[in-house]
């Protein structure tokens, strides 16, 4: 099929950037988006142009690196999947597609369609963990977790922390990704001890990251591909009052 | 820093906050609805009423005051928020795509602050007298407010009844999301009860304004009349 | 030189704990003094970083990722076995010892295997006590499943994202350094060398990879945690970035790599689209637990797979092994799949293609408790292929999914250069010919929570160096090359992308250094790689500028080390006159098909060091000794 794309290039992270229109054809239904932009790409270096920079590794959707927001839909238009399992059997001959960075202040464009997500690095850094030193754990089963907290931990801890619930929101906010950590600890025994520690130095991390501020509007969840639960904000949001209520 | 401090100057806090506030404001529409509804039961209960208020001074000034305060924080929190939400987005997409978002979640600002401007004209109107002075210097026989003459002659008007109903509509929409948006800010949702607590929410937001909207509606079709039924 | 694996003595259960006592330990209050560079932050980096730094020293790690919570350990899928026996089903780490010694078809060192063995069930307990998320029986205890090549239940799992699990554990505890300033962090930041000083591995030049910048790094130890080299293939289940630089450029400095011809085909992989296709997709090995491996048994059957009735399939795998059936080890179960489709069996439009199907086990268990066991795999199943697993089987076919081989070390995890250590996949150490399901995140971590720790901290006191900094003139010479590489990349202004280099060499290693090889396919490899390279340098093209964000830059370096890299392959796999495991060479199978192993030829560690651009690499050996297992012909029949 062909294929009108227009592309956000920029240069640098100083440069202005601006949207370019490509043409491409002969795209097969059976390439993944990913794969589509590679045979862009190919074309432009086959030309001596610079290709469209954009981020990538696992392409099987876990890494979280790919980021790419496609007709104003992170990760484009199928739910729960990530760029790099989008295949374009999802659009038509013909079709015209925008393809944009993720936009928020704390994510800034570094080139073309790469961001730079380290701001989700640091809030983890304050607090994404459980304070345990490696050998000193006692056996695994002396621990029993019930089945539902368990899981419940697991669809928290799923986040692949790719940022598309920050480049969904209306405002940035990146309440979704900081609940899914707080979450996945506030639902097991082991996350209990540094519990109300935890979310006071993460929320305040990621305050001072410069996101939104959450309007309950859930672009988040909507776009999220591993389907983190907006609850998780809520839990948050009342674990942080309790957190601020009990902490001197 | 005492936790509480910590929690105000942070996102969540200010938006439990504004919650807080929020639900105040509205449980001072509620009170405001009840009263207001006492036009239905004819001059006598509503200028009753308006004289009961006015002659407790001390604890109408202690409520405006506190009222007030309320509202001066949640619209100071809502612009400050806003700003923030603005400045985390520098750069806007060139293609915008909502996927859930309610045009109530989109529009808080801009319902919020015509609803503002709506109150200001509303306490012109019939606190101050300013606009539709005529009506407002209604009074009765032993000299004092007849409030209810006031307000049936002042929603007699095409003009301001249509300020009226316009502003109830924009308030409808900011309510909708308002009333079920606390919930979620407060930590009082329930991943299985969110769709009821919603509806709960937007179900007050259309009682409330339905309730209000309901007078200025039924003087303007004549249901409700001036004391002795004349025009 | 000769290759002095440092293996303790005593019995064999007892030579860690003994040589644990043996090594020398580094004054608390001067650990601090040691910085440690490590390359890498998947699970053996990120473990290794974070326990080090626990301990006390001094580290900076790096990643070509924008993050460390991105490395590929993050995608696999099934499971991490220990030994804990929770299952009551006869396990122990004798019986997980010798099941990954059988398969790795006797080619790894007993005591390193034993070792990862006993380790297995601490990782558990760290990991649980991070709050890593394992699956859960409703009475609160862990989980287990089974892998291929075992009969006991040893599997710790998390849904279809055990990988993940285990890494973002490891990343916090990584975190929780970096807050604590023990660890530096370098994000998009590329090892391109290693630099020696005195024969000790003493720092490393990388690149930033936002600006371009080349920098240089001096350390007391370098640890590489760089992981496998499958991408060779082009087509694998690796990431895309995933690459064999920093061991290649290691092995260019001195470090022996051993064995580069173990790699392992992964049988379950969804089959091959169209040209443009990037990577394969793999379905976890645990569908193997419920799903039938079969094809029709009319060679060409183009029927739809639900309308062929059940007496005219064939479920090979079944027939052929019947005590395991669908639960052969991975190189079996890839070789009979390439064996059926190469006799004409093969399954849909490429005829490269087997059925898995989940009929059965859907009427047995009910969808409800398949879509809890899968629903993440079926699920990310169809949007790959638009086929819903619940309806029609799926189709797979093997694929390059992880190398055996690696850069060689001794039992402390050290290659032959002195303090150059390397953990997880990017050694050669635990897996030999052939690596089981779930062992691969059992190794990264082991590596790195509980042996590196403890090793480099011997090295550390046994081999006192003088200080370093980056102003030696080692550090300047081996800059100036690395530039001189990247200059020489932007001068060829061709007409050929990287990828179509990538492409074209991983076709000839899928073909001739694949899932099979004989002698004439591998002449040809070595014949055809240097003209290949040579068209590289002379007609490559790459835009842009060495100072900035350059991926096609970034991708051109990558491909001219996998250029060099696969000729070393290619004389392993020439050298290795056997088969065994994963490397199967066409003259040397059994009248049934199966691996021919030779011990008294080739019982041996291959380890090749670099001997010049051009020239073919020396083969130093290291002889296995086994010396409580029998080596016996693998039978999974």
């Amino acid at each position: 099929m062909k294929l009108t794309l227009h592309i956000w290039r920029q240069k640098d992270a100083q440069d202005k950037g601006g949207m370019v229109r490509y043409e491409v054809d002969g795209v097969s239904e059976h390439s993944s988006f990913l794969e589509m932009l590679d045979v862009l790409n190919d074309g432009l270096i086959e030309k001596g142009q610079d290709p469209v920079a954009f981020d990538s590794d696992c392409r099987e959707g876990i890494c979280g690196m790919c980021s790419l927001v496609i007709n104003g839909r992170p990760h484009g238009p199928w739910t729960a999947t990530t760029v790099c399992q989008l295949h374009m059997r999802a659009y038509r001959d013909g079709d015209t597609i925008y393809i944009e960075p993720w936009r928020a202040k704390s994510f800034p464009v570094l080139k073309d369609l790469i961001v730079d997500r380290s701001s989700f690095d640091r809030i983890q850094q304050a607090g994404g963990y459980v304070s345990v030193n490696t050998g000193n754990a006692v056996d695994a089963n002396c621990l029993p977790i019930g089945k539902p907290a368990a899981d419940q931990a697991f669809d928290a801890a799923h986040c692949i922390g790719c940022g598309a619930c920050v480049a969904a929101c209306k405002n940035a906010s990146a309440m979704l990704f900081v609940s899914a950590k707080v979450g996945q600890f506030a639902v097991l025994p082991q996350g209990q001890t540094e519990r109300k520690e935890r979310v006071l130095s993460m929320v305040e991390q990621m305050d001072k990251e410069g996101f939104g501020n959450c309007t309950n509007q859930y672009e988040c969840e909507a776009a999220c591909p591993k389907e983190i639960s907006a609850d998780f904000m809520r839990m948050m949001n009342l674990d942080y009052f309790k957190s601020s209520a009990t902490t001197s | 820093m005492s936790g509480l401090t910590r929690c105000l100057g942070s996102s969540i806090g200010r938006k439990g906050l504004m919650g807080i506030t929020g639900i105040l404001l509205s449980l001072f529409l509620i009170a405001h609805l009840i009263g207001n509804l006492l036009v239905f039961a004819g001059q006598d209960a509503v200028n009753h009423y308006a004289h009961a208020l006015k002659a407790n001074a001390a604890l109408l000034w202690f409520m405006r005051g506190g009222l007030f305060l309320v509202f001066a924080t949640h619209v100071y929190l809502a612009l400050s928020l806003t700003a923030e939400n603005r400045r985390a987005r520098p750069v806007k997409y060139v293609q915008e795509h909502t996927q859930v978002a309610s045009l109530a979640s989109r529009t808080m600002v801009l319902t919020g602050l015509l609803v503002l401007a709506y109150l200001i004209f509303h306490l012109l109107h019939l606190t101050k007298g300013v606009i539709g002075h005529e009506a407002w210097s209604s009074k009765l026989p032993d000299g004092s407010q007849d409030v209810y003459t006031m307000v049936v002659l002042g929603f007699k008007s095409p003009i301001l009844s249509g300020v009226y109903l316009v502003s109830m509509a924009l308030l409808y929409l900011h309510l909708s999301h308002g009333l079920k948006s606390f919930w979620q800010s407060l930590g009082w949702n329930h991943p299985v009860y969110r769709p009821l607590f919603e509806k709960i929410g937007t179900g007050l937001a259309a009682i409330l304004v339905i309730g209000f909207a309901s007078i200025p509606l039924t003087i303007l079709l004549g249901v409700i009349q001036l004391p002795g039924g004349g025009n | 030189m000769t290759l002095d694996s440092k293996v303790p003595s005593g019995p064999l259960a007892d030579k860690w704990d003994k040589h644990r006592f043996d090594l020398k330990l580094v004054n608390p209050a001067n650990k601090r003094k040691f910085r440690v560079l490590i390359v890498g932050s998947g699970l053996a980096g990120a473990s290794a970083a974070a326990s080090l730094a626990e301990l006390g020293y001094d580290v900076d790690c790096f990643c070509y990722q924008d993050s460390p919570r991105r490395a590929h350990s993050i995608a696999a899928q099934g499971g991490i076995n220990a030994s804990k026996n929770y299952q009551n089903d006869g396990d122990s780490d004798f019986r997980l010892f010798y099941d990954t010694i059988k398969g790795g078809d006797f080619r790894s060192r007993e005591a390193n295997v034993y070792r990862l063995a006993q380790v297995s069930t601490h990782i558990i307990d760290q990991c649980v006590a991070q709050g890593v998320p394992f699956a859960r029986e409703y009475g609160g205890t862990l989980a287990n499943r089974s892998f291929g090549g075992v009969l006991v239940s040893r599997t710790f799992y998390a849904r279809g994202a055990t990988g993940q699990q285990l890494l973002l554990g490891a990343y916090g505890a990584l975190n929780r350094q970096i807050h604590a300033g023990k660890v530096t962090m370098h994000n998009r930041c590329e090892m391109l060398d290693l630099v020696l000083v005195d024969g000790h591995a003493r720092g490393i030049i990388t690149r930033d990879m936002v600006t371009g910048k080349i920098e240089r790094w001096a350390g007391d130890a370098v640890v590489l945690g760089t992981g496998g080299y499958g991408n060779i293939f082009f087509l694998s289940t690796n990431a895309v970035g995933c690459n064999v630089t920093a061991s290649f450029r290691a092995y260019k400095r001195g470090a022996y790599m051993a064995n580069p011809c173990f790699t392992q085909i992964h049988p379950t992989c969804i089959p091959v689209a169209g040209e443009h296709q990037s990577k394969l997709t793999l379905m976890s090995e645990s569908l193997r637990n419920d799903g039938r491996i079969w094809v029709p048994k009319k060679k060409k059957d183009t029927r739809p797979a639900p309308s062929i009735p059940e007496d005219e399939r064939d479920y090979y795998l079944e027939r052929i092994y019947p005590t395991f059936g669908n639960l052969v080890p991975r190189d079996i179960a890839s070789r009979a799949a390439k064996n059926v489709c190469d006799d004409g069996y093969g399954i849909g439009m490429s005829g490269l293609g087997v059925y898995l199907d989940f009929a059965d086990a859907i009427q047995r268990l009910g969808r409800d408790v398949i879509s809890q066991r899968y629903g993440n795999l079926f699920d990310m199943y169809e949007r790959i292929t638009g086929e819903d697993p619940y309806k029609v089987p799926m189709r797979i076919y093997p694929a390059s999914h992880y190398t055996m081989g690696g850069l060689w070390v001794d039992y402390n995890l050290m290659s032959n250069i002195p303090g150059l250590h390397v953990i997880g996949e990017a050694n050669f150490s635990d897996h030999g010919a052939n690596r089981l399901g779930a062992s691969a995140l059992m190794q990264g971590l082991a590596d790195g929570y509980f042996v590196l720790p403890y090793t480099i901290g011997n090295y550390f006191a046994t081999e006192h160096q003088e200080q370093v900094t980056t102003d030696h003139p080692a550090f300047g010479e081996v800059e100036a090359e690395v530039k001189g590489q990247i200059d020489r990349l932007l001068a060829v202004k061709g007409k050929r992308t990287p990828a179509s280099f990538h492409k074209e060499l991983g076709k000839l290693m899928w073909d001739h250094c694949g899932m099979s090889r004989n002698a004439k396919g591998l002449e040809q490899v070595l014949q055809r790689i240097p003209e290949l390279r040579q068209e590289f340098w002379e007609n490559v093209s790459v835009t842009g500028a060495g100072m900035e964000l350059n991926q096609c830059l970034e991708r051109a370096g990558r491909v001219a080390d996998f250029l060099e890299f696969g000729e070393v392959m290619a004389h392993d796999a020439l050298g290795r006159g056997e088969s065994c495991g994963a490397h199967l060479r066409e003259e040397y199978v059994s009248e049934d098909g199966e691996a021919k192993r030779d011990d008294d030829n080739y019982c041996y560690v291959a380890a090749w060091e670099y001997q010049g651009d051009g020239k073919e690499p020396a083969l130093h050996k290291e002889e296995l000794v086994f010396e409580n297992v029998e080596l016996t012909t693998r039978s999974y029949k």
